[in-house]
Protein backbone atom coordinates (compact mmCIF):
# COMPACT_ATOMS: atom_id res chain seq x y z
CA UNK A 1 0.00 0.00 0.00
CA UNK A 2 1.80 3.28 -1.22
CA UNK A 3 -0.29 5.57 1.06
CA UNK A 4 0.63 4.75 4.87
CA UNK A 5 1.92 7.83 6.25
CA UNK A 6 -0.68 10.90 6.01
CA UNK A 7 0.64 13.95 4.88
CA UNK A 8 0.24 15.60 8.08
CA UNK A 9 0.99 12.56 10.21
CA UNK A 10 -2.22 11.41 11.77
CA UNK A 11 -3.58 7.86 12.35
CA UNK A 12 -6.19 6.88 9.52
CA UNK A 13 -8.87 7.51 11.73
CA UNK A 14 -7.53 10.27 13.45
CA UNK A 15 -9.32 13.75 12.99
CA UNK A 16 -7.66 17.49 12.55
CA UNK A 17 -7.34 19.04 16.05
CA UNK A 18 -11.25 20.57 16.82
CA UNK A 19 -12.93 22.97 18.67
CA UNK A 20 -16.11 23.84 19.22
CA UNK A 21 -18.58 26.69 21.40
CA UNK A 22 -21.91 27.64 21.52
CA UNK A 23 -23.47 31.19 21.65
CA UNK A 24 -21.16 33.11 19.70
CA UNK A 25 -23.43 35.35 17.69
CA UNK A 26 -25.68 37.33 20.83
CA UNK A 27 -27.87 38.72 18.08
CA UNK A 28 -29.07 35.23 16.72
CA UNK A 29 -31.72 32.93 18.21
CA UNK A 30 -29.39 30.09 18.37
CA UNK A 31 -25.23 30.04 17.64
CA UNK A 32 -22.01 27.87 17.29
CA UNK A 33 -18.85 27.61 15.75
CA UNK A 34 -17.11 24.07 14.70
CA UNK A 35 -13.27 24.50 13.98
CA UNK A 36 -11.57 21.41 12.27
CA UNK A 37 -7.86 22.13 11.56
CA UNK A 38 -8.06 25.42 9.63
CA UNK A 39 -11.42 24.92 8.54
CA UNK A 40 -13.64 27.52 10.59
CA UNK A 41 -17.44 27.47 10.11
CA UNK A 42 -19.78 30.15 12.05
CA UNK A 43 -23.41 29.18 12.15
CA UNK A 44 -26.36 31.52 13.10
CA UNK A 45 -30.06 30.52 13.61
CA UNK A 46 -32.75 33.10 12.90
CA UNK A 47 -36.40 32.18 13.60
CA UNK A 48 -38.84 30.74 13.44
CA UNK A 49 -40.28 33.88 11.69
CA UNK A 50 -41.98 34.56 8.71
CA UNK A 51 -41.45 33.03 5.40
CA UNK A 52 -40.45 35.32 2.11
CA UNK A 53 -41.48 34.33 -0.64
CA UNK A 54 -44.57 33.42 1.33
CA UNK A 55 -45.14 30.28 -1.70
CA UNK A 56 -42.68 28.26 0.15
CA UNK A 57 -44.82 28.33 3.44
CA UNK A 58 -45.70 25.19 4.21
CA UNK A 59 -49.29 25.26 6.18
CA UNK A 60 -48.85 22.19 8.76
CA UNK A 61 -45.20 22.65 9.39
CA UNK A 62 -42.32 25.21 9.47
CA UNK A 63 -39.49 24.88 6.96
CA UNK A 64 -36.00 24.60 7.30
CA UNK A 65 -33.66 27.15 4.95
CA UNK A 66 -30.00 26.89 4.71
CA UNK A 67 -27.22 29.08 3.65
CA UNK A 68 -23.85 28.90 3.04
CA UNK A 69 -20.95 31.51 2.04
CA UNK A 70 -17.43 31.77 2.62
CA UNK A 71 -15.95 34.71 2.78
CA UNK A 72 -13.87 36.68 0.24
CA UNK A 73 -10.62 36.09 2.02
CA UNK A 74 -11.33 32.92 2.91
CA UNK A 75 -9.97 30.53 0.00
CA UNK A 76 -6.39 29.67 -0.29
CA UNK A 77 -6.36 31.21 -3.43
CA UNK A 78 -7.77 34.48 -4.79
CA UNK A 79 -10.17 36.30 -3.10
CA UNK A 80 -13.68 34.36 -3.83
CA UNK A 81 -15.87 37.11 -5.41
CA UNK A 82 -18.88 37.56 -2.56
CA UNK A 83 -22.10 36.53 -3.41
CA UNK A 84 -24.00 33.22 -4.17
CA UNK A 85 -22.03 30.90 -6.03
CA UNK A 86 -24.08 27.48 -7.63
CA UNK A 87 -21.53 25.55 -5.25
CA UNK A 88 -22.81 27.80 -2.59
CA UNK A 89 -26.84 26.75 -3.45
CA UNK A 90 -26.02 23.25 -3.63
CA UNK A 91 -24.24 22.94 -0.15
CA UNK A 92 -26.94 25.00 1.17
CA UNK A 93 -29.38 22.71 -0.28
CA UNK A 94 -27.41 19.75 1.01
CA UNK A 95 -27.60 21.25 4.26
CA UNK A 96 -31.20 21.24 4.59
CA UNK A 97 -31.79 17.47 3.52
CA UNK A 98 -28.79 16.42 6.18
CA UNK A 99 -30.74 18.51 8.92
CA UNK A 100 -34.64 18.01 8.28
CA UNK A 101 -33.99 14.13 9.31
CA UNK A 102 -33.58 15.10 12.93
CA UNK A 103 -35.79 18.54 13.10
CA UNK A 104 -39.50 19.08 14.56
CA UNK A 105 -41.23 21.94 13.20
CA UNK A 106 -44.67 20.93 13.31
CA UNK A 107 -45.05 23.55 16.04
CA UNK A 108 -44.74 26.48 13.44
CA UNK A 109 -46.79 26.22 10.96
CA UNK A 110 -46.12 29.09 8.11
CA UNK A 111 -43.03 29.83 9.55
CA UNK A 112 -39.05 29.45 8.39
CA UNK A 113 -36.46 28.77 10.63
CA UNK A 114 -32.93 30.23 9.10
CA UNK A 115 -29.47 29.18 9.06
CA UNK A 116 -26.73 31.17 8.46
CA UNK A 117 -23.45 29.52 8.22
CA UNK A 118 -20.34 31.96 7.31
CA UNK A 119 -16.70 30.47 6.85
CA UNK A 120 -13.63 32.64 7.78
CA UNK A 121 -10.48 30.61 6.41
CA UNK A 122 -10.85 27.12 5.06
CA UNK A 123 -9.13 23.81 4.76
CA UNK A 124 -11.33 21.17 2.75
CA UNK A 125 -14.57 19.85 4.68
CA UNK A 126 -16.27 23.07 4.69
CA UNK A 127 -19.76 21.77 4.06
CA UNK A 128 -19.42 18.79 7.17
CA UNK A 129 -17.86 21.75 9.22
CA UNK A 130 -21.30 24.03 8.03
CA UNK A 131 -23.61 20.77 9.17
CA UNK A 132 -21.64 19.89 12.39
CA UNK A 133 -21.81 23.93 13.74
CA UNK A 134 -25.52 24.15 12.02
CA UNK A 135 -26.83 21.32 13.91
CA UNK A 136 -25.20 22.43 17.07
CA UNK A 137 -26.82 26.59 16.59
CA UNK A 138 -30.46 24.71 16.06
CA UNK A 139 -30.16 23.25 19.36
CA UNK A 140 -29.04 26.27 20.88
CA UNK A 141 -31.80 28.22 19.10
CA UNK A 142 -34.02 25.43 21.16
CA UNK A 143 -35.58 24.26 17.91
CA UNK A 144 -37.17 20.65 18.91
CA UNK A 145 -35.14 18.13 17.36
CA UNK A 146 -35.17 14.06 18.00
CA UNK A 147 -31.07 13.84 17.54
CA UNK A 148 -28.07 15.84 16.38
CA UNK A 149 -26.32 15.61 13.32
CA UNK A 150 -22.58 15.39 12.82
CA UNK A 151 -20.49 15.56 9.92
CA UNK A 152 -17.27 14.78 8.27
CA UNK A 153 -15.24 13.67 5.41
CA UNK A 154 -13.86 10.82 5.12
CA UNK A 155 -12.15 9.02 1.76
CA UNK A 156 -9.24 7.07 0.28
CA UNK A 157 -6.08 8.43 -0.51
CA UNK A 158 -4.18 5.89 -3.13
CA UNK A 159 -6.03 3.21 -1.34
CA UNK A 160 -6.08 3.75 2.14
CA UNK A 161 -9.14 4.58 3.45
CA UNK A 162 -8.50 7.66 6.13
CA UNK A 163 -10.79 10.16 7.72
CA UNK A 164 -11.10 14.17 7.74
CA UNK A 165 -9.15 14.72 4.62
CA UNK A 166 -7.66 18.19 4.58
CA UNK A 167 -6.95 19.94 1.37
CA UNK A 168 -3.22 18.29 0.99
CA UNK A 169 -4.30 15.14 0.67
CA UNK A 170 -7.75 16.18 -1.28
CA UNK A 171 -5.05 17.09 -4.06
CA UNK A 172 -2.73 14.44 -2.92
CA UNK A 173 -1.20 12.61 -6.61
CA UNK A 174 -2.80 9.38 -6.82
CA UNK A 175 -6.26 8.19 -6.73
CA UNK A 176 -8.44 10.18 -4.17
CA UNK A 177 -11.56 9.84 -3.17
CA UNK A 178 -13.56 12.54 -1.03
CA UNK A 179 -16.42 11.47 0.60
CA UNK A 180 -18.46 14.04 2.81
CA UNK A 181 -21.24 12.36 5.10
CA UNK A 182 -23.46 13.75 7.53
CA UNK A 183 -24.91 10.97 10.44
CA UNK A 184 -27.31 10.88 13.16
CA UNK A 185 -26.19 9.90 16.36
CA UNK A 186 -28.54 7.43 17.83
CA UNK A 187 -29.08 5.16 14.76
CA UNK A 188 -25.86 6.25 12.53
CA UNK A 189 -27.60 7.05 9.81
CA UNK A 190 -26.52 8.83 6.67
CA UNK A 191 -28.18 12.62 5.87
CA UNK A 192 -25.76 13.37 3.85
CA UNK A 193 -23.65 11.27 1.51
CA UNK A 194 -21.42 13.03 -1.45
CA UNK A 195 -18.62 11.35 -3.27
CA UNK A 196 -16.07 12.78 -5.71
CA UNK A 197 -13.02 11.11 -7.08
CA UNK A 198 -12.21 7.40 -7.40
CA UNK A 199 -12.70 4.70 -4.97
CA UNK A 200 -14.00 0.93 -4.94
CA UNK A 201 -17.03 -0.21 -3.45
CA UNK A 202 -15.05 -2.41 -0.69
CA UNK A 203 -13.20 0.80 0.34
CA UNK A 204 -16.02 2.79 0.41
CA UNK A 205 -17.97 0.86 3.01
CA UNK A 206 -15.19 0.60 5.07
CA UNK A 207 -14.89 4.38 4.98
CA UNK A 208 -18.46 4.57 5.72
CA UNK A 209 -17.88 2.25 8.64
CA UNK A 210 -15.23 4.24 9.53
CA UNK A 211 -17.29 7.45 9.61
CA UNK A 212 -19.44 6.05 12.29
CA UNK A 213 -16.31 6.19 14.86
CA UNK A 214 -15.20 9.86 13.27
CA UNK A 215 -18.82 11.47 13.62
CA UNK A 216 -18.92 9.75 17.58
CA UNK A 217 -15.65 12.03 18.32
CA UNK A 218 -17.63 15.32 16.47
CA UNK A 219 -20.70 14.42 18.26
CA UNK A 220 -19.24 14.45 21.87
CA UNK A 221 -17.98 17.68 21.37
CA UNK A 222 -20.92 19.12 20.10
CA UNK A 223 -23.05 18.00 23.04
CA UNK A 224 -19.62 18.90 25.31
CA UNK A 225 -19.93 22.37 23.68
CA UNK A 226 -24.21 22.77 24.10
CA UNK A 227 -23.32 21.55 27.98
CA UNK A 228 -20.71 24.48 28.41
CA UNK A 229 -22.86 27.36 27.41
CA UNK A 230 -25.79 25.62 29.42
CA UNK A 231 -24.11 25.42 32.72
CA UNK A 232 -22.38 28.74 32.47
CA UNK A 233 -25.89 30.11 32.47
CA UNK A 234 -27.32 27.99 35.15
CA UNK A 235 -24.30 29.44 37.40
CA UNK A 236 -25.34 32.36 36.85
CA UNK B 1 -43.11 46.45 17.73
CA UNK B 2 -42.39 47.90 20.94
CA UNK B 3 -40.20 51.12 20.66
CA UNK B 4 -37.64 52.66 22.58
CA UNK B 5 -37.22 56.25 20.31
CA UNK B 6 -39.57 58.57 22.78
CA UNK B 7 -37.06 56.96 25.81
CA UNK B 8 -33.97 57.67 24.05
CA UNK B 9 -35.12 60.56 22.82
CA UNK B 10 -36.20 61.59 26.48
CA UNK B 11 -32.92 60.86 28.09
CA UNK B 12 -30.57 62.35 25.29
CA UNK B 13 -32.50 65.82 25.98
CA UNK B 14 -30.81 64.77 29.69
CA UNK B 15 -27.71 64.07 28.26
CA UNK B 16 -28.10 60.80 29.63
CA UNK B 17 -28.26 56.79 27.43
CA UNK B 18 -30.35 54.14 27.78
CA UNK B 19 -27.59 51.92 28.52
CA UNK B 20 -26.15 54.26 31.32
CA UNK B 21 -23.34 55.24 29.18
CA UNK B 22 -22.33 59.12 29.10
CA UNK B 23 -22.86 60.58 25.89
CA UNK B 24 -18.83 60.76 24.47
CA UNK B 25 -18.01 56.87 25.89
CA UNK B 26 -17.93 54.08 23.54
CA UNK B 27 -18.82 50.22 24.81
CA UNK B 28 -16.29 47.94 26.57
CA UNK B 29 -14.27 46.04 25.68
CA UNK B 30 -12.61 47.33 22.20
CA UNK B 31 -10.72 44.58 21.46
CA UNK B 32 -8.42 44.47 18.06
CA UNK B 33 -7.72 40.46 17.17
CA UNK B 34 -5.32 40.09 14.01
CA UNK B 35 -4.42 36.73 12.23
CA UNK B 36 -7.67 35.42 12.46
CA UNK B 37 -7.99 33.82 9.24
CA UNK B 38 -4.86 31.58 7.33
CA UNK B 39 -6.10 32.26 4.23
CA UNK B 40 -6.40 36.23 4.28
CA UNK B 41 -2.78 38.02 3.92
CA UNK B 42 -3.96 40.10 6.33
CA UNK B 43 -7.02 39.63 8.50
CA UNK B 44 -8.60 41.24 11.85
CA UNK B 45 -11.84 40.62 14.03
CA UNK B 46 -12.39 43.70 16.57
CA UNK B 47 -15.06 43.56 19.02
CA UNK B 48 -16.79 47.41 20.29
CA UNK B 49 -19.35 45.94 23.51
CA UNK B 50 -21.43 43.10 21.29
CA UNK B 51 -20.68 44.36 18.00
CA UNK B 52 -17.76 42.18 16.11
CA UNK B 53 -16.81 42.87 12.30
CA UNK B 54 -14.04 40.49 10.64
CA UNK B 55 -11.78 41.95 7.77
CA UNK B 56 -9.20 40.06 5.60
CA UNK B 57 -7.14 41.41 2.92
CA UNK B 58 -6.14 39.85 -0.15
CA UNK B 59 -3.76 40.79 -2.58
CA UNK B 60 -3.19 40.36 -6.54
CA UNK B 61 -1.02 40.86 -9.23
CA UNK B 62 -2.88 43.52 -11.90
CA UNK B 63 -2.41 45.93 -14.58
CA UNK B 64 -1.96 49.67 -13.10
CA UNK B 65 -4.87 51.71 -14.15
CA UNK B 66 -3.51 53.62 -17.60
CA UNK B 67 -4.13 57.30 -15.22
CA UNK B 68 -1.56 56.25 -12.43
CA UNK B 69 0.86 53.62 -14.23
CA UNK B 70 3.19 54.09 -11.48
CA UNK B 71 1.06 52.64 -8.73
CA UNK B 72 -0.99 49.72 -7.48
CA UNK B 73 -4.62 50.00 -6.25
CA UNK B 74 -6.65 49.37 -2.92
CA UNK B 75 -10.43 48.41 -2.91
CA UNK B 76 -12.99 47.78 0.67
CA UNK B 77 -16.22 46.12 0.01
CA UNK B 78 -18.43 45.63 3.11
CA UNK B 79 -20.61 42.36 3.52
CA UNK B 80 -23.29 43.01 5.91
CA UNK B 81 -23.79 39.05 6.44
CA UNK B 82 -27.46 37.76 7.48
CA UNK B 83 -26.06 35.49 10.38
CA UNK B 84 -25.02 39.50 11.94
CA UNK B 85 -28.82 40.62 12.07
CA UNK B 86 -32.04 39.62 12.16
CA UNK B 87 -32.64 42.33 9.46
CA UNK B 88 -30.30 41.38 6.97
CA UNK B 89 -31.27 39.45 3.68
CA UNK B 90 -29.00 37.44 1.32
CA UNK B 91 -28.64 38.90 -1.97
CA UNK B 92 -26.36 41.43 -3.96
CA UNK B 93 -25.20 44.29 -1.03
CA UNK B 94 -27.96 46.98 -0.13
CA UNK B 95 -27.54 51.33 0.44
CA UNK B 96 -26.40 50.20 3.22
CA UNK B 97 -23.28 47.89 3.06
CA UNK B 98 -22.32 50.01 -0.36
CA UNK B 99 -22.12 53.50 1.76
CA UNK B 100 -20.17 51.82 4.90
CA UNK B 101 -18.04 50.35 2.40
CA UNK B 102 -17.33 53.73 0.59
CA UNK B 103 -17.07 56.11 3.46
CA UNK B 104 -14.61 53.51 4.97
CA UNK B 105 -12.94 53.32 1.89
CA UNK B 106 -12.42 56.79 1.12
CA UNK B 107 -11.02 57.34 4.86
CA UNK B 108 -8.24 54.89 3.94
CA UNK B 109 -7.83 55.80 0.71
CA UNK B 110 -7.73 59.59 0.84
CA UNK B 111 -5.62 59.82 3.46
CA UNK B 112 -2.61 58.17 1.38
CA UNK B 113 -2.11 55.55 4.56
CA UNK B 114 -0.66 53.26 1.55
CA UNK B 115 2.48 54.48 -0.45
CA UNK B 116 0.67 53.35 -3.65
CA UNK B 117 4.13 53.68 -6.11
CA UNK B 118 5.60 51.02 -3.87
CA UNK B 119 2.85 48.91 -4.98
CA UNK B 120 4.38 49.29 -8.18
CA UNK B 121 6.70 46.50 -9.86
CA UNK B 122 6.65 47.11 -13.43
CA UNK B 123 5.22 50.76 -14.59
CA UNK B 124 2.00 50.19 -16.76
CA UNK B 125 2.34 46.26 -16.33
CA UNK B 126 2.40 44.95 -13.04
CA UNK B 127 1.25 46.11 -9.60
CA UNK B 128 -0.33 44.82 -6.75
CA UNK B 129 -3.96 45.57 -5.35
CA UNK B 130 -5.34 45.07 -1.98
CA UNK B 131 -8.97 44.34 -1.76
CA UNK B 132 -9.80 44.54 2.13
CA UNK B 133 -12.99 42.98 2.68
CA UNK B 134 -15.36 43.82 5.86
CA UNK B 135 -17.71 41.40 6.99
CA UNK B 136 -20.37 41.95 9.84
CA UNK B 137 -20.61 39.08 12.70
CA UNK B 138 -22.62 40.76 15.09
CA UNK B 139 -24.01 44.15 14.27
CA UNK B 140 -24.83 45.43 17.49
CA UNK B 141 -24.33 49.07 16.33
CA UNK B 142 -21.28 51.54 15.18
CA UNK B 143 -20.33 49.13 12.48
CA UNK B 144 -18.66 52.83 11.03
CA UNK B 145 -16.20 52.79 13.27
CA UNK B 146 -15.65 49.21 13.70
CA UNK B 147 -14.89 48.31 10.48
CA UNK B 148 -12.42 51.07 9.96
CA UNK B 149 -10.35 50.09 13.25
CA UNK B 150 -10.59 46.42 11.60
CA UNK B 151 -9.07 47.20 7.96
CA UNK B 152 -6.51 49.49 9.39
CA UNK B 153 -5.44 46.56 11.38
CA UNK B 154 -6.11 43.58 8.64
CA UNK B 155 -3.12 45.82 6.75
CA UNK B 156 -0.88 46.36 9.49
CA UNK B 157 -1.44 42.34 9.92
CA UNK B 158 -0.78 41.76 5.95
CA UNK B 159 2.36 40.00 4.52
CA UNK B 160 3.42 40.01 0.52
CA UNK B 161 2.59 36.56 -0.48
CA UNK B 162 5.22 34.78 -2.64
CA UNK B 163 5.79 35.11 -6.43
CA UNK B 164 7.06 32.39 -8.85
CA UNK B 165 9.99 34.31 -10.61
CA UNK B 166 9.61 31.93 -13.69
CA UNK B 167 5.68 31.95 -14.18
CA UNK B 168 4.92 35.09 -11.87
CA UNK B 169 1.99 33.58 -10.52
CA UNK B 170 1.57 34.95 -6.92
CA UNK B 171 2.16 31.82 -4.67
CA UNK B 172 -1.04 32.29 -1.87
CA UNK B 173 0.09 29.74 1.09
CA UNK B 174 3.73 30.83 1.00
CA UNK B 175 3.71 34.33 2.49
CA UNK B 176 7.10 36.97 2.92
CA UNK B 177 7.94 38.60 5.62
CA UNK B 178 7.09 41.95 4.03
CA UNK B 179 4.38 43.78 5.22
CA UNK B 180 2.27 46.85 2.74
CA UNK B 181 4.06 49.94 2.38
CA UNK B 182 1.43 51.84 5.42
CA UNK B 183 2.31 54.87 6.19
CA UNK B 184 -0.40 56.78 8.61
CA UNK B 185 -3.08 55.51 10.68
CA UNK B 186 -6.24 57.03 9.75
CA UNK B 187 -9.48 55.82 11.95
CA UNK B 188 -13.17 56.48 11.43
CA UNK B 189 -14.88 57.99 14.56
CA UNK B 190 -18.79 58.47 13.78
CA UNK B 191 -20.45 61.38 16.12
CA UNK B 192 -24.36 61.46 15.79
CA UNK B 193 -26.48 63.74 16.72
CA UNK B 194 -30.13 62.80 18.85
CA UNK B 195 -32.44 65.61 20.42
CA UNK B 196 -29.45 68.14 19.33
CA UNK B 197 -27.09 66.42 21.67
CA UNK B 198 -24.07 64.28 20.27
CA UNK B 199 -22.99 60.95 21.17
CA UNK B 200 -20.65 58.10 20.25
CA UNK B 201 -20.68 54.37 19.44
CA UNK B 202 -24.87 54.22 18.94
CA UNK B 203 -26.19 50.73 19.99
CA UNK B 204 -28.57 49.65 17.38
CA UNK B 205 -31.54 51.16 19.38
CA UNK B 206 -29.98 55.10 18.92
CA UNK B 207 -29.07 53.76 15.27
CA UNK B 208 -32.48 53.64 14.35
CA UNK B 209 -33.53 57.37 16.05
CA UNK B 210 -30.96 59.55 15.09
CA UNK B 211 -31.36 62.75 13.43
CA UNK B 212 -27.56 63.48 11.57
CA UNK B 213 -24.93 61.88 11.76
CA UNK B 214 -20.79 62.54 10.77
CA UNK B 215 -18.32 60.38 10.04
CA UNK B 216 -15.00 61.27 10.18
CA UNK B 217 -11.67 59.66 9.31
CA UNK B 218 -8.47 61.36 10.90
CA UNK B 219 -4.93 60.47 10.96
CA UNK B 220 -2.29 60.81 14.04
CA UNK B 221 -1.74 64.65 13.44
CA UNK B 222 -5.37 64.88 13.27
CA UNK B 223 -5.22 66.18 9.06
CA UNK B 224 -9.01 64.78 8.14
CA UNK B 225 -9.01 62.70 5.34
CA UNK B 226 -12.79 61.93 4.55
CA UNK B 227 -16.39 62.88 6.02
CA UNK B 228 -19.69 61.77 5.61
CA UNK B 229 -23.34 63.43 6.67
CA UNK B 230 -25.76 60.56 7.05
CA UNK B 231 -29.37 60.94 8.54
CA UNK B 232 -32.16 63.75 7.39
CA UNK B 233 -31.72 66.33 9.58
CA UNK B 234 -29.23 69.03 8.88
CA UNK B 235 -26.49 70.81 10.98
CA UNK B 236 -25.06 73.84 11.72
CA UNK B 237 -21.38 74.79 11.22
CA UNK B 238 -21.17 75.18 14.91
CA UNK B 239 -22.61 71.47 15.41
CA UNK B 240 -19.85 70.39 12.57
CA UNK B 241 -17.37 72.17 14.78
CA UNK B 242 -18.28 70.43 18.04
CA UNK B 243 -18.57 66.84 16.18
CA UNK B 244 -14.86 67.03 14.39
CA UNK B 245 -13.67 67.70 17.54
CA UNK B 246 -15.05 64.89 19.84
CA UNK B 247 -14.42 62.60 16.48
CA UNK B 248 -11.12 63.57 16.50
CA UNK B 249 -10.80 62.99 20.13
CA UNK B 250 -12.41 59.54 20.23
CA UNK B 251 -9.88 58.85 17.19
CA UNK B 252 -6.76 58.94 19.27
CA UNK B 253 -8.33 56.61 21.70
CA UNK B 254 -9.25 53.70 18.95
CA UNK B 255 -5.95 54.14 17.51
CA UNK B 256 -4.59 53.46 20.57
CA UNK B 257 -5.88 50.00 20.03
CA UNK B 258 -4.66 49.96 17.06
CA UNK B 259 -0.72 50.20 18.20
CA UNK B 260 -1.74 47.94 21.50
CA UNK B 261 -3.44 44.89 19.69
CA UNK B 262 -1.31 45.27 16.39
CA UNK B 263 2.57 44.65 16.63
Amino acid sequence: MAYETRVDGRKHNELREMSAKVGVIPNAAGSAEFRIGKTWAIAAVYGPREVFPRFLAKADRGILRCHYGMMPFSGSGERIRPGRSRRAQEIAMVMEKSLNPVLDLKAFPKAQVEVFVDLPQTDAGTRCAAISAASMALADAGIPMTDMISAVAVGTVDGTVVADLDYNEESYPAAVSDIPIAMTHKDKKLTLLQMDGDVSKEALINALEMAKEATERIYELQVKALKEKYAAEDKQ
Amino acid sequence: MISNAPTIHALAKQGKRLDGRSMNEFRGPITVKTGISWTAEGSAQVQIGETVVMAGVKLSLEKPYNDTPDQGGIMINAELLPLSNPDYEPGPPGMKAIELARVTDRGIRESHAIDMKKLCITPGEKAWFVIVDVISVNDAGNLYDAASLAVMAALKSARFPEVDPETGAVQYKKKTDTPLPIVKNPISVTVYKIQGQLLVDPSLDEEEVFDARLTVASDTDGTISAMQKGGDTPLTVEEVDQMVTLALEKAQELRAKLVEFVQ
